[in-house]
């Protein structure tokens, strides 16, 4: 009984604070004009991304047109397009060693090797895994979690989780010595470094993927199945003929995100394999890193002008997502 | 109105009390020092600095306890933003050189400084100059091999003698691990100095007539060729070195504390450690730097607490460092981490090593008397300010050749351009 004077006090405090904004907005809005409200609501975001995004790309663009070792902008002299000029200094672009920063082109092949492998396997196994989980299996939620958990660590002890069990010394030599076999060195080799590099990301970022297709899959209107069982339609001809089309959109979601992820590829790979075997698994963004911040003579200068092309890469990238989704659109 | 001076009183009396407890908080200076260690070092510093506290109310000392990895990579970006701390324990001492602080003005008896850390005073220092005092050492080091004396005896193999070449220990390591299924016959660090320890043996001079770097002769070479096919035939597994990319540092203490290493190429600083980690689980010894046809050298290295520019309390970091750096104290420091002297005067005198066990009292013996060895070059090379671009360059392309990702032509070659492009770019060129 004593409980609704205290909700009616929380429901007023509420009201109020819901209609504090009120009198100031409706004073700008006077001032400015009704048609000019929106660029205020939006205002904080554009000031946010602005500040945290556009501010940064500028200085990006700045310094990668400057030279030498010293951080601060007014110290750098300027260089013209000298540090593009380096990066593209080139006998050969597919002998990373006929460059001058052969790392640089090194980190190029080896990202384009890894997203090309890995967006492939991605989408196959999450498109795969989103297929099982929509069907009505025992104990569906169980393995939605399941499949879902390992988006959840962070990509560094996902790592560290599975170079403990590759080292070696690891769960999986031991269990390959157990059996009669000779230890492998998983992460020495550059072959198996590239293959567990690959396996780890999908282990770790499937799951999300599968969330969107499964999303995608449980839009799709029941009756359409249907009247496809009802013409004696068989699954696999279901499945290419009604599925795929229908799923396309978040399909097309999916390839885009997993590749400019895989371009962006960096913290997963690095714990788990330094970039090596030598530089095996060295993708771009551990060059740019290295450049700028872990080597004896930094050169921001330089690792400016990677990230700029890979900014541009990555553009290209989403660019192609919007082509492609605006195609689909107006078909 | 009574309710407004009221609470006009209250307001003044609130900023009153900020103001006060403002400037006793201004009083007492904070000194941020950055410090990594191999073993006890931080415990040993930080009672130290715990005494000199008690003697100085008005400073505070705060002891950043980092991974040697931030001192390498994090600290450097932190100096160049003037964000740095005030102090820091750093190895790289030439590299850093440019941040540090003159504390000779400052230091009551500079001359003590002179006295007893003169030789060592130059590797902190920039070319050219000849009078600055940025920091002292907190040990000296000297690479040299580690020997797991217990696999020997277990596979009844004579441990090679004192003047014993490296193809001889080898030899002698090769026939230990195979009758011992030991994983990682011969590991060394990943580290130039590791690196340059086992090269320099082999006739390399790295510098020419004028001092400058030409790193790649015939001597040089031989210590990597050596290097390079012990990886191929197996003697020193791929899966350390390469485990990483580039220049990381990567050890492999862990794997000798666990017994899966015969012989392990690390250094001085790791006394301690393995006096607490090995423990009494196996025989372990330091060995003198095996022998090549030009020397028996190591290289000579080690760890300084220096001073940075970017402080805003020079006095009180000079004061402290002064505290540090007096002989009772370090010599007290030196006795405790089970370091080898970077004091002369103590070095002299002795140190009391305070419970090292009868392996790390025989190990300090040993890599004390390797300091007679050293061949010049090595001082020259750990003296060279720009000698992490050196280090740097022969870790990350002798290594693409080990794992097959080029020749040692092409890694020589590549050691030469990086050497060359680096230290231009340091110059300003």
């Amino acid at each position: 009984m004593t409980t609704a004077p205290a909700s009616n006090l929380l429901a007023r405090l509420g009201r109020f604070i819901a209609e504090l904004p009120g009198a100031p907005m409706a004073l700008v809005e006077r001032v400015i004009g009704t048609s000019r409200m929106a660029y205020v609501f939006i205002l904080p975001n554009i000031l946010f991304f602005g500040l945290f995004v556009f501010l940064p790309i500028g200085i990006d663009i700045y310094y990668s047109f400057t030279g030498g070792t010293a951080l601060f902008p007014s110290q750098r002299p300027g260089v013209g397009g000298l540090q593009y000029h380096y990066l593209a200094d080139c006998k050969n672009f597919y002998d990373p060693s006929s460059c001058r920063e052969d790392y640089f082109w090194r980190g190029m092949w080896t990202s384009l090797k890894f997203t090309l492998i890995q967006v492939s396997v991605m989408v196959l196994v999450s498109l795969a895994t989103a297929l099982v989980l929509n069907m009505k299996i025992r104990a569906r939620g169980f393995f939605r979690a399941v499949y879902f958990f390992p988006v959840l660590l962070s990509p560094v002890v996902v790592a560290l989780v599975w170079k403990w069990i590759l080292q070696p010394q690891g769960l999986l030599n031991a269990a390959i010595v157990g059996m009669g076999g000779q230890p492998i060195l998983f992460l020495a080799d550059a072959g198996w470094a590239m293959f567990w590099a690959i396996f780890v990301s999908v282990w770790a970022h499937t799951g999300f993927y599968t969330l969107i297709l499964l999303a995608g899959l449980q839009a799709i209107p029941r009756d359409i199945y249907e009247a496809a069982d009802m013409d004696g339609t068989r699954p696999l001809r279901q499945l290419v003929r009604l599925t795929l089309p229908l799923l396309w959109p978040n399909l097309l979601v999916v390839l885009v995100l997993v590749t400019i992820r895989g371009v962006q590829t960096f913290d997963e790979v690095f714990a788990l394999t330094g970039g090596g075997p030598g530089t095996a698994t060295m993708m771009i963004v551990q060059y740019i890193y290295t450049t700028a911040f872990a080597s004896q003579v930094p050169d921001y200068g330089l690792a400016a002008a990677a990230s700029v092309v890979l900014g541009l890469l990555l553009l290209v990238l989403t660019l192609t997502q919007l082509w492609l989704t605006r195609r689909r659109g107006a078909t | 109105m009574k309710i407004s001076v009221q609470r006009g009183l209250f307001g003044a009396a609130f900023v009153a009390a900020l103001a006060g407890s403002s400037a006793l908080a201004q009083a007492a200076t904070t000194l941020h020092m950055m410090w990594y260690s191999d073993g006890n070092e931080g415990t040993v510093v930080a009672a130290q600095i715990k005494d000199f506290e008690a003697k100085n109310p008005g400073i505070k000392v705060v002891l950043d306890q980092v991974p040697y990895k931030s001192i390498q990579t994090a600290l450097p970006v932190q100096l160049a933003a003037g964000q740095g701390p005030d102090i820091a324990r750093v190895t790289d001492l030439g590299g850093l050189a440019k941040y540090m602080l003159d504390l000779r003005p400052l230091l009551p008896d500079a001359a003590q400084w002179d006295a007893n850390y003169g030789p060592f005073l130059n590797w902190m220092r920039l070319p050219g100059d000849k009078t600055s005092i940025h920091g002292y050492m907190t040990q000296l080091t000297i690479t040299g091999p580690f020997v797991n004396k217990t696999l020997f005896e277990q596979a009844k193999v004579a441990m090679p003698g004192a003047k014993a070449t490296w193809p001889q220990w080898a030899a002698a390591i090769k026939k230990v691990a195979a009758a011992e299924k030991v994983p990682y016959p011969i590991a060394a660090d990943r580290s130039g100095h590791r690196v340059f320890g086992m090269i320099l043996s082999q006739g390399a001079k790295v510098f020419d007539a004028k001092g400058n770097p030409a790193v790649v002769d015939a001597g040089f070479k031989a210590g990597a060729k050596m290097i390079y096919d012990w990886h191929q035939q197996g003697l020193m597994s791929k899966a350390l070195w390469g485990a990483v990319s580039g220049a990381t540092y990567q050890g492999a203490n862990t794997q000798f504390a666990n017994g899966q290493v015969v012989m392990y190429e690390s250094g001085s600083w790791q006394i301690s450690q393995f006096a607490k980690t090995v423990g009494t689980a196996f025989d372990w010894v330091a060995v003198p730097t095996p022998c090549g046809p030009a020397n028996c050298s190591g290289m000579p290295g080690g760890a300084a607490v220096v001073a940075f520019k970017s402080t805003k309390h020079p006095k009180s970091v000079a004061k402290l460092l002064d505290y540090l750096a007096s002989p009772a104290v370090i010599s007290a420091y030196y006795g405790k981490t089970l370091s080898v002297p970077g004091n002369l005067g103590v070095a002299k005198a002795g140190v009391k090593y305070v419970g090292a066990s009868p392996a790390a009292a025989a190990a300090l013996k040993v890599f004390g008397d390797e300091v007679a060895t050293l061949a010049p070059v090595a001082y020259e090379l750990q003296g060279y300010s720009k000698n992490k671009i050196i280090f740097d360059a022969v870790i990350s392309r002798l290594c693409e050749a080990i794992v097959g990702q080029s020749t040692l032509d092409q890694a020589y070659a590549r050691i030469t351009s990086d050497i060359a492009h680096q230290i231009a770019a340091a110059n300003g060129k």
